[in-house]
């Protein structure tokens, strides 16, 4: 569970997080839905240490995300995996590299454990045999489901994915969209995802909050958006024609 | 307010660097990689640059001191003391400012912007450590080893040269170069370059840490990480030179 309380954030004289508090339930999808430019990835930025916030705290179960103390953060963040927009794949590195690069940092395994544990993941995201290619000989797909192998590869309890499905097709987002789902079930994990993308909020999404001008402007479930007499949210969602 | 901004936040980074490795042989790895990078890859251009700069200076010295009232023997001594003193530790630094130093700021700085550099935070690992160290570390030992490669090539570079140029014999060379020797010059020559190796790496490894923006950006660090090496090379060569030799 990740809970935040009050949690502010301004660059200069503009307000970009305000006072922001919420639950993130372990076990369920949760979904961080809003417009370009609403504060939706300083808000997860925040929740992963990227950026300090003013005011407020971020709890991780029983430990709050101190930014002054690095170790504790950085303790913290070994129970994080993260999907980053563009994947954020080392590009010099190959496939196998990529995943295997959190075990040989933070595991004792051995060689063949590693191997055994990366293609674990990679056959997890429906990627095989392809363990020796680089990200710029992948698909954008094909990285995100790379990027989500990698973030699974240590045994997370947090799961970050900031827009997962940008810049890839409908078909392919779908399975994505699936694959977080799976993941989140199968290790029981807390999974915050920020998206546009209102299929996946109807497909996938436990619980909505809508973020709008830095502000948390509805929360609820994906049977409660289509309700709610939220004007904003009702706006947002009509732009993205879901009936 | 701007130059105690940056020279802070310059040290606050190296600070940064020295905590506890998550993976010391992952570390050690890196570090013989980037040795490797440095010091073999930047190889050719060093030997290239040597023997031109030791033959150029002994025709030019030659030329100088075209008269018989000085022994060609001289010229040894000038070649090679200013080699040793200042041409191979200075010339060559300045130039892998250049290439090692554009090399580091651009591939820190792509990574930086490609998130690879979150990536790595948000797995819990200390990305400056984890990026700067090795680099600095291969640095400072490779950079002296090339200035010692360098110091030799241009000895043979002005041997060639003043035979080539019938401006003095291999012997007279060598001659005037032992007559002068001091160990002194040599260890002087290395605390130059190992001066001079760490601040390519860590001003390089500074400005690619702190990009921000998209590809122009990148190519932005690398110029100011070449720009700013070479600065403060020259400044520490001054200070180094008041430091250690007596006038």
């Amino acid at each position: 569970m990740i809970e935040l309380k009050d949690v502010r954030k301004s660059y200069q004289d503009k307000e970009v997080l305000k006072g922001i508090s919420t639950v993130f339930e372990t076990g369920k999808i949760n979904l961080v839905i809003g417009a370009s430019g609403h504060g939706k990835s300083v808000l997860m930025r925040s929740m992963v240490g990227l950026i300090n916030i003013d005011n407020g705290s971020i709890s991780y179960d029983d430990r709050i995300l101190d930014y002054q103390n690095y170790d504790q953060t950085r303790e913290i963040r070994r129970d994080i995996g993260m999907l980053f927009q563009g994947a954020a794949l080392f590009n010099s590195a190959s496939v196998q590299d990529n995943v295997e690069f959190p075990l040989k940092m933070f595991t004792n395994m051995t060689k063949e454990e590693r191997l055994d544990r990366v293609n674990f993941c990679l056959k997890h995201v429906n990627l095989e045999n392809v363990n020796s290619k680089f990200p710029s000989e992948i698909s954008g797909g094909m990285k995100k489901r790379v990027g989500i192998a990698r973030a699974i590869a240590l045994d997370i309890k947090y799961l970050f994915c900031d827009e997962p499905n940008s810049g890839l097709d409908p078909i392919t987002s779908r399975v994505i969209d699936n694959l977080i789902k799976d993941i989140t079930e199968e290790f029981n994990i807390t999974t915050i995802i920020n998206t546009h993308d209102m299929k996946t909020v109807f497909d996938i999404g436990d619980n909505i909050i809508f973020i709008y001008n830095g502000d948390k402007w509805w929360e609820g479930t994906k049977s409660g958006v289509k309700n709610s007499n939220n004007k904003e949210l009702q706006d947002f969602l009509d732009a993205s024609y879901i009936e | 307010m701007s130059i105690f901004f940056y020279f802070g936040r310059y040290l606050l980074f190296l600070r940064s660097m020295f905590t506890k490795p998550e993976k010391m042989n992952v570390y050690v790895a890196r570090l013989f990689s980037e040795m490797v990078a440095i010091g073999i890859g930047s190889l050719p251009i060093v030997i290239l640059i040597s023997i031109f700069q030791g033959a150029v200076t002994t025709v030019q010295t030659a030329y100088q001191l075209i008269t018989p009232m000085i022994p060609k023997t001289t010229i040894g001594i000038i070649v090679s003391d200013s080699t040793i003193l200042e041409l191979a530790p200075t010339i060559t630094s300045l130039v892998l400012a250049g290439k090692v130093g554009s090399h580091i700021a651009s591939e820190i700085g792509t990574m930086r912007i490609n998130e690879e550099i979150d990536a790595l935070e948000v797995m819990g690992i200390n990305s400056a450590a984890f990026l700067g160290l090795p680099k600095i570390l291969a640095g400072i030992v490779m950079i002296p080893i090339l200035v010692i490669i360098s110091i030799f090539l241009s000895e043979v570079g002005g041997i060639l040269a003043g035979h080539l140029s019938g401006a003095l014999t291999a012997d007279e060379y060598i001659q005037g170069a032992r007559s002068s020797f001091q160990l002194f010059n040599l260890q002087f020559s290395l605390i130059k370059a190992f001066t001079f190796g760490f601040i390519i790496t860590s001003i390089s490894c500074f400005h690619g840490y702190f990009t921000q923006g998209g590809a122009l950006e990148v190519g932005e660090s690398s110029t100011k990480a070449v720009v700013y090496s070479s600065i403060m090379i020259l400044v520490s060569d001054y200070l180094l030179a008041q430091l250690f030799l007596e006038v």
